[in-house]
């Protein structure tokens, strides 16, 4: 087993441990936590595949900017005492049971028996800035700049949405 | 690696997901759970972008920008997930104002 496999296994079991402790705690502000230990260990696999930018991206725009923002709602609206109620044992169990029944069968129907491998996981050059930018500038400029309108119509809602009164 | 290990590890974060949004009754928990399920589809977009480039430089080893285009692709899910999570957080923090609770169960009529 050489360092990316040892990479790859322990990233993927920080990566599934961290995502189960955020459905199952009890207290939000420590679902926000692993959360974000999900997010770097997903920038972690973004790495291992030579995905440089997307990484540094991940880190910034999830773990940076969106989970601080979570666990500032979090910390205004004070949920910490009150615990959620739980409506019925039948529904959670039947959540579950219907989560682990699409994961079966979505494993079974791609599971191949010869698959492709991802043979050099560290070379290659795909994710460096220079590339992605170019590509970026030249032929997919015009949904960038609809992503800028996005973002302006995005932040428009969100302060007419925030507004005391009306 | 195989791509499949990539497969399942995205199918399992995914629907982990699937399982939070069905069991939890908190809503920004379910928001949360929302994220997950999307940079699962990140995971598997930048792993099928790898496999891809080195198909293709096996073909032409020139071509060294070969599967970009998914990775922008998961650039711009980021971001518009980034939006995404300003205004349905601004829509819980009314929420929460007009009935003092982010419970989903008490969410579902429109109507004050």
């Amino acid at each position: 087993m050489d360092k990316t496999q040892f990479m790859f296994w322990f990233l993927s079991a920080l990566a599934v441990f961290s995502s189960l402790m955020v459905i199952t705690r009890k207290n939000p502000v420590y679902s926000v936590l692993f959360l974000i230990i999900t997010f770097f260990a997903i920038s972690g696999h973004y790495v291992l595949m030579n995905a440089q930018f997307l990484a540094i991206v991940n880190i910034i725009v999830y773990a940076g900017a969106i989970m601080v923002l979570f666990l500032f709602v979090l910390m205004l609206m004070n949920l910490n005492k009150e615990s959620e109620q739980q409506k019925n044992k039948y529904l959670l169990w039947s959540g579950a049971i219907a989560g682990g029944m699409l994961m079966v069968i979505m494993i079974a129907a791609l599971n191949t028996t010869e698959p492709a491998v991802i043979s050099q996981p560290g070379a290659g050059q795909i994710g460096l800035i220079k590339n992605l930018g170019t590509k970026l500038f030249t032929e997919y400029v015009v949904p960038f700049e609809i992503s800028s309108i996005l973002f302006l119509s995005a932040m428009v809602g969100a302060v007419v949405l925030g507004k005391k009164g009306d | 690696m195989p791509i499949t290990y990539y497969i399942f590890l995205a199918v399992i974060i995914f629907c982990i997901g699937v399982t939070g949004v069905l069991t939890r009754r908190n809503s920004i928990i379910v928001f949360m759970c929302i994220e997950l399920m999307l940079n699962a589809v990140n995971l598997l977009l930048v792993a099928f972008s790898k496999m891809h480039h080195q198909r293709m430089l096996v073909l032409d080893a020139a071509n060294v920008t070969a599967g970009t285009e998914s990775q922008l692709f998961v650039f711009f899910i980021m971001v518009v997930a980034a939006a995404e999570v300003s205004v349905g957080l601004a829509i819980i923090v009314m929420m929460y104002r007009a009935v003092h609770s982010v419970d989903i169960n008490f969410l579902n009529r429109l109507k004050n």
